[in-house]
């Protein structure tokens, strides 16, 4: 079983087989776009940014997180109305630091799960609302009582979803 | 140079797409129209998640249907019957906003106005959304293969929706009012004041630029002004919830859509809109007597009619106009039960005004005048009759009283109006004009 060392510590690196790699990222981007039509409150979800930090956090590797998170993003962004590439930048610095943070920390625990999906869903928001605000010039106002709570509810619903995408890792 | 880039491999990846999204932005942002340097690339994302969409609300639609029109018909009934009582007493509502309706474009078509009017709409059916809350777009199922084309106005019956974005050959994207992106001229029924209408980060609508000496209370109803040249003047856009202070002079008007827009199903974009004069349209005015008529199954087809009862409130409008006799029964919505019940006649001398507070009647009709004399003998105090043979001025009341009518029209539930008559009724003499001849 290969395994990678990173800081002395012996971290599993997970693959996962084509049809989950393409599948699920296609699936969180259309529940994104479906669910919300007839449960409103769903779009407080960002499923899309879930499954990138899944992926980055379990491949453990920065070059495939950052890819991942700037393909799923770019996807998002051409679904919405704003210009691409908004979503995409924003995934891609999720996606790197989620694969670096995974190389370097055990998250495989629901706790650290936690704080690893409302941090990042906060950097998130961050990236995008400064390369909206400050380069398309967009008119965007954020809400800090709104950003926790999407941020809590994104941590929590991650953490269920991880231990469901769990299913599908495979040992390199 | 090679031991550094290979040290920071990762970081340099990193930057290096970054750097292109970053200049992919640029470019778009650069060029105003964005629609079409990213078109193709919307168009590959779209085809790829709208069949599954259209797949899930087609099956969604089906077993909802099936469930709603075969298995669960439980109440439709007593709903089909409180339906139609509310039927019955919004076209007596009708008539009076008809009225006004008409006074309007009359003074309208006076000072030369110029409306903007819905010419064609098309249905649609929304099939999925943007996908992000910060974002709010949806997406319907017609596209430029049906004639949708971008900055096209999307409403529903209860009132706006939004602006049609981006097209594509069968789906075309929605940006609603409540973006944050968005802005729509609209205006305050009441007093008239304009402002522009935009989304907040949570999805909620606000109406800005509206100067905060001015007085706003919740409640107030907010229409569309027509000045964003997409949406044509009046269309409901929602109610005030809410007024305070806003940045600098300006006050902060929150505003509850219309439009359910969380919960959208079908959706009419208006792919035509037509500037045209204002038109008097007299042809499809309804008069109280028609829909007074439908309300009468028991009154024969060719009753005397009595033009009021005591206490009564009802004008009578004959006219001879061009040959043709018109019989028009105006109940005033809003009046006082003791004035008098006067019938008109716009040809040569044939005014009758009947005033039935008392004893007075007083006939000037000619010779072609409809006539007026005193009533059936119980009716003593009904001092006169139009003997209409039209369909719709055997509406006329009879033996009620026209007071009863007037409330009717004014919204109020909807009772027999007008009991069968009973009594004995007299023929007048001279025959008068055949009102019966009465065109409308």
């Amino acid at each position: 079983m290969p395994i990678t060392y990173t800081s002395g510590e012996q971290i599993e690196v997970y693959r996962f087989s084509i049809p989950v790699t393409v599948g699920v990222p296609l699936l969180a981007l259309f529940l994104q776009a479906f669910v919300p039509r007839r449960f409103p409150f769903f779009s407080i979800f960002d499923l899309p940014l879930l499954v990138t930090i899944f992926f980055a956090m379990a491949r453990r590797n920065p070059v495939s997180g950052l890819f991942t998170g700037a393909a799923i993003g770019l996807v998002q962004d051409m679904l919405g109305a704003y210009p691409i590439g908004i979503y995409g930048i924003a995934k891609t610095v999720v996606g790197y630091g989620a694969s670096s943070l995974g190389a370097k920390l055990d998250v495989e625990n629901a706790g650290a799960r936690l704080l690893v999906t409302l941090g990042f869903y906060l950097v998130h928001a961050a990236v995008y609302f400064a390369v909206a605000r400050g380069m398309v010039n967009m008119t965007l106002n954020w809400s800090w009582s709104r950003g926790i709570l999407a941020g809590l509810a994104n941590a929590v619903l991650g953490v269920g979803l991880y231990f469901l995408l769990d299913k599908f890792k495979q040992r390199t | 140079m090679e031991s550094v880039l290979g040290r920071y491999r990762n970081l340099t990846i990193l930057v290096g797409v970054l750097f292109l999204q970053l200049l992919g932005l640029a470019v778009q942002v650069k060029r105003s129209a964005d629609a079409q340097n990213t078109r193709l690339i919307r168009i590959w994302a779209v085809d790829t998640i709208t069949p599954f969409e259209r797949a899930l609300v087609w099956a969604q639609n089906g077993s909802s249907n099936l469930w709603h029109n075969y298995f669960f018909l439980r109440g439709v009934r007593a709903e089909n019957r409180q339906l139609k009582q509310q039927i019955e007493q919004m076209r007596l509502e009708q008539v009076r906003l008809s009225e006004d309706a008409g006074q309007a474009r009359r003074l309208q078509q006076l000072l030369a106005f110029r409306e903007q009017v819905i010419a064609k709409t098309v249905p649609a059916q929304v099939i999925g959304s943007s996908g992000s809350d910060l974002s709010q777009s949806i997406y319907i199922d017609k596209g430029s293969n049906e004639g949708i084309k971008p900055d096209m106005a999307v409403i529903t019956a209860n009132g706006i929706v939004g602006k049609v974005l981006h097209v594509y050959d069968s789906t075309a994207q929605v940006l609603m009012i409540n973006d944050q992106t968005s802005g729509v001229g609209a205006m305050l029924e009441k007093s008239r004041l304009q402002g522009v209408l935009k989304g907040t980060p949570d999805g909620a609508v606000i109406l800005e630029r509206v100067m905060s000496d001015e007085k706003v209370a919740p409640g107030d109803t907010v229409l569309s002004s027509g000045g964003d040249q997409i949406f044509p003047k009046g269309l409901p856009v929602g109610t005030v919830t809410k007024v305070s202070a806003g940045r600098e002079m300006f006050l902060k008007i929150e505003v509850k859509p219309a439009a359910d827009l969380s919960r959208l199903e079908e959706v009419l974009v208006v792919t035509e809109k037509q500037e045209q004069n204002a038109v008097v349209d007299n042809a499809g005015r309804v008069r109280a007597a028609d829909i007074l008529a439908q309300r009468l199954p028991s009154v024969p087809d060719k009753p005397v009619v009595d033009a009021a009862a005591a206490g009564a409130s009802v004008n009578v409008k004959v006219g001879a106009g061009q040959g043709a006799n018109a019989a028009t029964l105006e109940t005033p919505a809003k009046g006082s039960a003791s004035k008098p019940v006067a019938i008109e006649h716009s040809g040569t001398p044939s005014i009758v005004k009947v005033s039935n507070g008392g004893s007075s009647a007083t006939a000037n009709a000619g010779a072609n005048a409809a006539t007026a004399g005193n009533a059936s003998p119980k009716a003593s105090q009904v001092p006169a009759k139009i003997v209409p043979k039209a369909a719709s001025s055997d509406a006329v009341p009879t033996s009620s009283s026209a007071g009863a009518a007037k409330s009717n029209v004014a919204g109020a539930p909807a009772k027999p109006l007008i009991e069968t008559p009973k009594a004995p009724v007299t023929q007048p003499s001279p025959p008068p004009p055949s009102v019966a001849d009465d065109p409308h």
